[in-house]
């Protein structure tokens, strides 16, 4: 573990005296030197604009954004990279989707089919189209061992007027892994559309588009070892082309007069003005980096770490875990409150100690409320974290509940 | 030095003045929404003075003491006292050091009651 760890820079830091232990990567994981390198040789040596500028460096940054986008194609099984977007982050890419498809196809009375974990990303683009259009929204809940409903998915997504299924692959609160194969299968037999947010479970598990049978994927690059400013939505070609435009401006268009313009193709269509090409850049590095170790690799040591995590906190009769009690089909990761103390103080407390978690509602207000909790505390792990730093987590955890006793 | 010190830890765990006031001069919810905490404060005015302070909600122990020990502070006083409290004071009164990441913590019950007089006025 100590050879991947050393790839990252930020843990030579320590907090407070003390070793930092990062339990955030479900808020953004770190970078290794190969990202941050990638990112720096892109400046030191290439930066110019891409597209337009006719000169030997903007030919190389073209060359090398443009790459970027084939390695990210690859990487989840697209066709070809023109079903590549690049965006802001999978929030940017959700709005993208619901502002332009979303607005062309919904008619009033229509319905869009959401799970409860969604991430708030996934639930206000949708809810401004409900204000804005009048559709409606549906949650699929959860079933009462706090797993994925797979039943009530069947009878929601089988209703008429449901036009699209939007859904995370894994939940960012409770770390549940959701059977996302089958849900798309029973949404493409009541020939639903399907956009899979994959923010959450592109660090940890291989995606592949043409595998899932989604229409859209989108995807944050900084979960995944890569820079914050950047992210993805790919789409079936057929479906982006005949979406309507989403911002406009510069590098999006082929030629404009005083009174019209004529957009680019696909992808440019939809990456108005000047792209993060050092971000685009920086996830391909990431991508290179996750591939140089292998998914396998990865899922062997979280698949561990999710094992001691969970052997760990269920022991512990101070905590309150949240979601399906299991560490099957589950990320490295759980929300939790320790009894009679308040997520908030959790959170500060141990990051007097080096251990930085995250505590709040997690970008999931409906879900708290669905689960009558006010916040939670949630440690979600990465392949570089180790069982050391769990058991030195775990202690912390008894010193706090014991502080407030 | 410890943030939680034992008088926030018993202010946490006992809170004064919690509940509610029947029929208040002024009320105001008020929600760190970040991270979930959420009040209700009352107040009760007569003749210029503040003669209760009531909040009820959930919160963590730096924003229940810090709205636990405004109550206190503010029971009694004139309101002129609250128009010109600063969030510096506020601070003062906690006693602890508290870093920039709580700071929404320690002056959420001190935003909810500045606002609850701005109704007052504003009746």
């Amino acid at each position: 573990m100590d050879k991947y760890r050393k790839q990252f820079p930020i843990f030579k830091q320590k907090i407070n005296g003390k070793p930092l232990i990062y339990f955030d990567n479900a808020a953004t994981t770190q970078k290794p030197k190969q990202v941050i390198d990638a990112i720096k040789n892109y400046y030191e040596t290439a930066n110019s604009n891409v597209h337009r500028s006719m000169n030997p460096l903007g030919e190389k940054a073209t060359k090398m954004y443009e790459g970027a986008r084939k390695t990210v194609a690859q990487f989840i099984g697209a066709k070809n990279s023109e079903e590549i977007i690049f965006t802001k982050n999978a929030t940017e890419s959700l709005n993208l989707i619901a502002k332009t498809l979303g607005k062309k196809i919904l008619k009033k009375g229509d319905t869009i089919v959401l799970a409860i974990t969604e991430h708030h990303s996934n639930v206000v683009p949708w809810l401004e189209l409900k204000k804005e259009i009048g559709i409606d929204l549906l949650y699929i809940l959860l079933d009462e061992n706090g797993n994925f409903d797979m039943e009530a998915a069947k009878k929601h997504l089988s209703e008429k007027n449901v036009k699209i299924l939007s859904i995370a692959h894994a939940s960012n609160a409770l770390g549940t892994i959701l059977p996302i194969e089958e849900i798309i299968k029973v949404a493409k037999i009541n020939k639903v559309i399907v956009i899979v947010d994959v923010a959450q479970s592109v660090a940890h598990i291989p995606i592949d588009v043409q595998r899932l049978g989604c229409d859209f994927l989108v995807f944050s690059g900084h979960k995944m070892y890569g820079p914050t400013g950047i992210g993805v939505v790919w789409g079936r070609k057929k479906i982006l082309e005949s979406m309507p435009l989403f911002l406009g401006g510069g590098d999006m268009i082929l030629e404009v007069t005083q009174d019209d313009f004529i957009a680019k193709e696909l992808p440019w269509k939809f990456e108005a003005g000047t792209p993060h090409i050092a971000g685009a850049i920086g996830l391909a590095a990431a991508v290179e980096y996750l591939q140089s170790i292998g998914f396998e690799k990865i899922q062997k040591i979280e698949k561990e770490l999710t094992e001691y995590l969970y052997k760990k906190l269920s022991s512990l009769e101070i905590l309150e875990i949240y979601g399906p009690k299991t560490d099957k089909n589950h990320l490295p990761l759980y929300a939790f409150n320790v009894k009679g103390v308040h997520a908030h103080d959790v959170a500060d407390l141990l990051g007097n100690a080096g251990i930085c978690i995250r505590a709040g509602h997690h970008c999931t207000m409906p879900l708290h409320r669905f689960l009558g909790i006010p916040a939670s505390a949630r440690a979600s792990l990465a392949f570089y974290n180790t069982k050391e730093e769990i058991d030195i987590f775990v202690k912390a955890l008894i010193e706090i509940h014991k502080k407030f006793k | 030095m410890d943030i939680y010190s034992q008088n926030i830890l018993d202010h946490y765990k006992n809170p004064r003045n919690f509940g509610k006031i029947s029929k208040p001069s002024a009320s105001q919810y008020e929600a760190n929404l970040t991270c979930g905490d959420i009040f209700d404060i009352d107040l009760k005015i007569e003749k210029g003075k503040i003669i209760d302070m009531k909040f009820r909600g959930e919160g963590c122990a730096i924003s229940m003491a810090s709205a636990s020990i405004l109550s206190e502070y503010l029971i009694g006083k004139n309101i002129n006292n609250i128009q010109q409290m600063k969030d510096k004071d506020m601070l003062g009164l906690l006693g602890i050091a508290v870093s920039e990441r709580r700071k929404n913590c320690a002056l959420l019950g001190f935003s909810g009651a500045k606002k609850a007089l701005l109704n007052y006025f504003n009746k």
